[in-house]
């Protein structure tokens, strides 16, 4: 980051009032402040990367499908213009359009990842506040947290079912078990982010601790809040997934699309629903990373530059 | 008048750091006193004692805390607040009323000189800037007694004697008693009125300087031969105190 060099004219005598020519002189620019891309580069010039990896990438699968694959395997690995053609704008084995089967399974399993995720902010949240309040409630909580982050989450999947049913309950709190830690962490990071002279301006002014929650430690926290955000989001559109994939009761979503085609062994309406599942992941997670920039970009400048 | 008075301070950690050892001295209301040594005496534990941020373990400070100014290390501006918004930090933390507030951001503002840069983020200042904004914040309570510490330590040669000749100026104006640390002599010589020489921990004062220039101070006071003469008294001390 650039910085603006000292007028070089600070006056000795002037103060109070410093001569404010000399000062206005030095004027940032303000397109520094949101360096999205260096200026003059093109489109082009910045896609052009991912998009030849993403080509070769298309390349081997053909070469695996036609090359590497006999006639009888082949269903294995689908072609990518037949994943389009059959697993998006075919026909299941029952006669419904594939893309009406996944837009809808789309819907229900955003639906579900949502849901999950505000409930983790806000259960994550609350209890990062507690735990910055109070050495001990963080000490009784962290190890918990980390238990909750290490069981695997297939281990919990079916006592979840024998616990809630196999309905929508159920697949809410998956996605809210694998989405808290990251809220939690990062949160309570972000909480303790702010430097000890700062806590001691406000000290100095005897703030009240929810002052000081509210406008020292809160915002000094969002970036580190932001980035629990986004690694959750993602995690909760795969507890959907995965619970749906268990839990078989009501309207399917992805995760049932996805084991229905896989013992129907329809490989094309499968690649087409992985593709959907992580198209779904990378829009979360870029809805998350532009998001937060909207909300702290005006002043936080991320290290790895994302 | 005393504006502020240790009575035989003295700091010792949890960790038995001995930091400072029986400091007694005053700061009359208009004085400015700068206490000099070398790094790691216990010159920044006696502002954190001053100002109440730590117990003493023995002795008394008198000073009304009400109205005090500290100014820290570093600019400790808030990087989510504009200038105009962090030069208004204190007053709301202190409740004062939006429209007053405003009002006293901007004369402190215009005090050091930062007008036209009241919608600017911290992270487009540089070093210099940010410090004279964190300056305004502490001006704008009017604070009668102003704790510095070693506030011009991170900044460029040029920029710090800018600094330090605006500091004055200020000073003058508004007429604070101040209490400033540094390790840097011809700093503490150019804006004090008296220099005191600590040494090296556990701190103690053990010599005394009375700086005869009158204010305003001009820049190429800094090239007089009593200046210099000075300066090389308090250094040849600070020497004498380095272990």
């Amino acid at each position: 980051m650039t910085e603006l060099h000292e007028p070089a004219t600070v006056g000795v005598t002037a103060a109070p009032g410093i001569d404010p020519d000399s000062a206005a002189a030095d004027a940032v620019t303000p397109d520094r402040l949101t360096p999205r891309r260096p200026r003059g580069t093109t489109w082009w010039a910045i896609a052009w990367p991912p998009l030849l990896l993403g080509a070769i990438l298309v390349g081997g699968w053909y070469v695996v499908t036609y090359v590497v694959l006999d006639d009888q395997r082949r269903f294995l690995m689908p072609p990518p213009h037949a994943v389009v053609s059959d697993g998006f704008l075919g026909e299941s084995r029952q006669g419904d359009a594939n893309i009406s089967i996944i837009l809808h399974a789309l819907q229900r399993t955003a639906t579900v990842a949502a849901i999950g995720l505000v409930l983790s902010i806000v259960i994550g949240v609350v209890l990062a506040v507690l735990m910055s309040q109070s050495a001990k409630v963080e000490r009784a909580v962290f190890p918990f947290a980390v238990m909750l982050q290490a069981t695997p989450i297939l281990a919990l999947v079916p006592l979840i079912g024998f616990w809630f049913g196999f309905s929508t309950n159920p697949r809410v709190i998956v996605c809210v078990i694998i989405s808290l830690f990251p809220i939690v962490v990062n949160t309570l990071f972000g909480l303790q982010s702010a430097e000890r002279s700062m806590h001691d301006l406000f000290t100095l002014q005897h703030a009240s601790r929810r002052t000081r929650l509210r406008k020292l430690m809160f915002p000094a926290g969002l970036p580190a809040i932001f980035a629990g955000l986004r690694i959750s989001a993602g995690l909760s559109v795969i507890g959907a997934i995965v619970g749906d994939f268990f839990f078989g009761q009501g309207t399917p979503g992805l995760g049932q699309v996805l084991k229905r085609a896989t013992s129907n062994a329809e490989s094309e309406l499968l690649f087409a629903a992985v593709i959907v599942a992580c198209a779904l992941g990378v829009v979360v997670f870029l809805f998350f990373g532009w998001l937060g920039r909207r909300v702290t970009g005006h002043w936080h400048q991320p290290a790895d530059g994302t | 008048m005393a504006a502020l008075t240790f009575d035989g301070i003295e700091m010792v950690y949890p960790d038995g750091t001995r930091a400072v050892a029986d400091a007694s001295f005053s700061v009359d209301r208009h004085e400015f006193v700068t206490v000099v040594g070398p790094s790691g005496c216990g010159k920044s534990t006696l502002l954190r004692i001053a100002s109440g941020l730590l117990r003493p373990t023995a002795g008394r400070v008198e000073i009304d805390r009400e109205h005090l100014g500290y100014v820290f290390q570093d600019a400790t501006l808030l990087p989510w607040r504009t200038v105009r918004k962090n030069v208004e930090l204190l007053a709301e933390l202190r409740g004062v009323p939006a429209a007053e507030r405003s009002r006293l951001a901007t004369q402190a503002i215009a005090m050091v000189g930062l007008d036209g840069f009241e919608g600017h983020y911290p992270r487009s200042l540089s070093g210099g800037m940010k410090m004279r904004a964190s300056l305004a914040r502490t001006l704008t309570l009017r604070p009668p007694v102003l704790l510095f510490d070693e506030p011009f330590g991170a900044v460029d040669e040029i920029t710090r004697e800018h600094l330090n000749d605006q500091t004055q100026a200020l000073f003058q104006a508004e007429g604070f008693a101040a209490l400033f640390i540094t390790h840097s002599i011809s700093e503490a010589v150019f804006m004090s009125t008296r220099v005191l020489v600590m040494s090296a921990r556990p701190g103690r004062i053990v010599n005394e300087f009375a700086v005869p220039f009158a204010y305003p101070r001009h820049p190429e006071l800094r090239f007089d031969p009593e200046f210099a003469a000075l300066s090389g008294a308090i250094s040849k001390d600070l020497r004498g105190v380095h272990v």
